[in-house]
């Protein structure tokens, strides 16, 4: 018995998300008395590897080679599921990024295992039964899921779980995975990542904006705001929908759920199905002319204003506490 | 072209959730329940794809009888006839394996679901019908473009995108992008009536997991309210207070 990790790279490096999830899987290693192994697939340094080794695996299992430089959900799920079989491990964990939740269900299938998707705290192991707490509702409840297979496979919400350094380091082995060529009909023909901005669902901090903005020419001062506090910049629905910005920046109910230490709404009346998205947020800031705005009443901090005016001397206020700082 | 959408049947998203029964149970009185709106796209796209004799539109449920008036919609909305597996939705797996089997009779070319369900928001049936069937499996898409013997599919990556060509049959799970919602119109709403809608019964499933409870989000302090002309308090309260910046 033992339990794996899956460590993501995002071309070639470990996002904070990924030691989160390290961390995460170590403390279930620690409540079983077992321990704790990496498996990383595609090119990824020995130096990076290593790093994995602080958050508590003691071993990295490295597949990689030209055929698992990219992420090709089918094969990915093969090799870890192959790697929990031969390690046995029987609780395997992964982020609950993009890829993670492509990954989960079928690893779930190929070890007959339940899957804890979307998980935001520490299993509970009592008297042989063993429950996770999900996100459920879209951000408007919690589901205490118990898993009662043997084999058991949790994907954890990015920002729920702190990095634990344990300062431990671990032993690099490379895993020659068999894969097999039917696991290769998804072909990638491109990947285009923008490394100057900050990724929603991982990001800390969250500067967001809806139709109160009336425009999308508008949307510099959220982009001046984001870029200094290192932020993602979010919008509302309607705002994605009319096209002012891109679908992939939409957050509540029917967009992407984000669970950030700081969420700043600008614009943003704070209806029940955007409130849904970022609910679990931790400190929450609104910006709105109207008193009466429903996202006053689940604010920590607001101010009652014209976006056009606060904002700026928002902007002004976090650079001026910057060069202060 | 022959399409599969799996759609499923959850509360509207106005619903405010709560529970009874010491929170194990999800309380559904007063509820409407809706059409999935990710399977509205799944299927609007799947209807555009078939658009002029092109081929046929296929939904399916794993549910009992009171999804119904969610199928009919599905067919109001376009598609060709539907089949529901006449059974609770126990959990992903439970609902896949369903699925699964009746694929595994009866063929498609693509199986579109929604990227999830705004319920459970498990991202799972498509991936699990993937193994299942052993088909590669895309669990969120942002855009599907089909030709003759493969589709293109874009996916979101953190920070990102990736573009992948995937030749027929595979399963998909459709976000925003894929297409425009479409509204049934009177015509769909009047041949939906007819349109068949095939119950057949469930086979037996291994259960891996049960939900045991819910919890309510905590409810949050008082807001503290800053004057709109003194930001620089705010920021000193995000940096000394709040700690979060
Ligand atoms: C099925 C379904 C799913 C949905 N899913 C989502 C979802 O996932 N995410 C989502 O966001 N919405 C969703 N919605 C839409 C949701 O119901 C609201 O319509 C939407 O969130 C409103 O967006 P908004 O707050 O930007 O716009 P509005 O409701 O128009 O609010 C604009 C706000 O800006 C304020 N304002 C105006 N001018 C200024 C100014 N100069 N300075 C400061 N404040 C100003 C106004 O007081 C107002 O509060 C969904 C709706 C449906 C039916
Ligand atoms: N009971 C069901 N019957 C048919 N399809 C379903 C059912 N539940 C979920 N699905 C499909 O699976 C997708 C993802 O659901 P989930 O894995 O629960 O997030 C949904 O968008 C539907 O397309």
């Amino acid at each position: 018995m033992s339990v794996l990790i899956y460590a993501e790279n995002a071309g070639g490096t470990f996002k904070k998300s990924i030691f989160e999830a390290v961390s995460y899987a170590k403390a279930i290693a620690d409540q079983n008395n077992t321990n704790l192994i990496a498996i990383s697939i595609g090119n990824v340094s020995a130096g990076e590897l290593a790093s994995l080794g602080k958050y508590g695996a003691q071993k990295v299992l490295n597949v990689s080679g030209d055929k698992l430089k990219n992420f090709v959900n089918q094969a990915y799920a093969s090799v870890i599921a192959e790697a929990a079989k031969k390690e046995g491990a029987n609780i395997v964990v992964l982020s609950n990024t993009f890829s993670g939740r492509g990954l989960a269900p079928r690893i779930g299938v190929k070890l007959e295992a339940g899957v804890a998707d979307g998980a935001v705290a520490l299993p509970e192991q009592n008297g042989g039964k063993f429950t996770v707490k999900k996100t459920a509702f879209s951000g408007k409840a919690f589901a205490i899921v118990e898993l009662s297979s043997a084999n058991k496979v949790i994907a954890l919400v990015p920002n729920s779980y702190k990095v634990v350094e344990t300062g431990g380091s671990a032993q690099i082995e490379d895993f020659a995975a068999e894969t097999k060529e039917s696991d290769f009909k998804a072909m990638i023909k491109e990947i285009v990542r923008s490394t100057d901005k900050v990724s929603l669902p991982d990001a800390e901090i969250v500067v967001s904006a809806g139709r109160g903005l009336k425009g999308p020419e508008n949307w510099g001062m959220v982009e001046e705001l984001a870029g200094l506090l290192g932020a993602a910049t979010a919008c509302s629905k309607p705002v994605s929908d009319a096209g002012w910005r891109p679908h992939s920046e939409h957050v509540g109910q029917t967009g992407i759920a984000v669970s950030p230490n700081l969420y700043i709404a600008i614009g943003i009346s704070g209806a029940i199905q955007h409130l849904a998205g970022i609910s679990s947020s931790k400190v929450i800031v609104v910006i709105n002319k109207d008193p009466e705005a429903p996202f006053f009443k689940v604010a920590d901090y607001g101010i009652v204003g014209d976006a056009f005016e606060v904002v700026p001397q928002l902007i002004a206020a976090v650079k001026a506490y910057k060069a202060s700082a | 072209m022959k399409i599969l959408v799996c759609v499923s049947n959850v509360p509207d998203t106005t619903t405010k959730i709560t529970f009874t029964d010491n929170n194990t149970q999800f309380n559904t009185n007063g509820v409407q329940f809706i059409l999935n709106p990710y399977d509205e796209i799944a299927l609007s796209r799947a209807i555009e794809l078939t658009d002029g004799g092109k081929g046929t539109v296929t939904v399916i449920n794993v549910g009992e009888v009171n999804t119904e008036a969610t199928i009919r919609k599905a067919l109001a909305i376009g598609a060709t006839d539907a089949v529901r597996i006449n059974a609770k939705a126990h959990d992903a797996w439970y609902v896949a394996f369903q699925i699964a089997q009746y694929v595994k009779a009866n063929p498609f070319d693509l199986i579109l679901t929604g990227r999830e369900s705004i319920d459970y928001n498990g991202s799972k049936v498509a991936g699990m019908l993937g193994e299942l069937l052993d088909l590669p499996s895309v669990s969120i898409i942002k855009k599907l473009d089909a030709a003759d013997s493969e589709a293109t599919v874009e996916r979101e990556i953190e920070g990102g995108k990736e573009v992948l060509t995937i030749p027929y049959p595979f399963v998909a799970g459709a976000a925003e992008g894929v297409a425009e919602p479409k509204i049934p119109n009177m015509r769909g709403i009047m041949s939906a009536r007819t349109k068949p809608l095939t119950v057949i019964e469930p086979v037996e499933v291994k259960t891996f997991s049960d939900i045991i409870s819910y919890e309510t989000l905590a409810p949050r302090g008082q807001v503290t309210l800053v004057p709109a002309a003194d930001t620089a308090k705010l920021v000193d309260l995000l940096h000394t207070e709040a700690r979060v910046i």
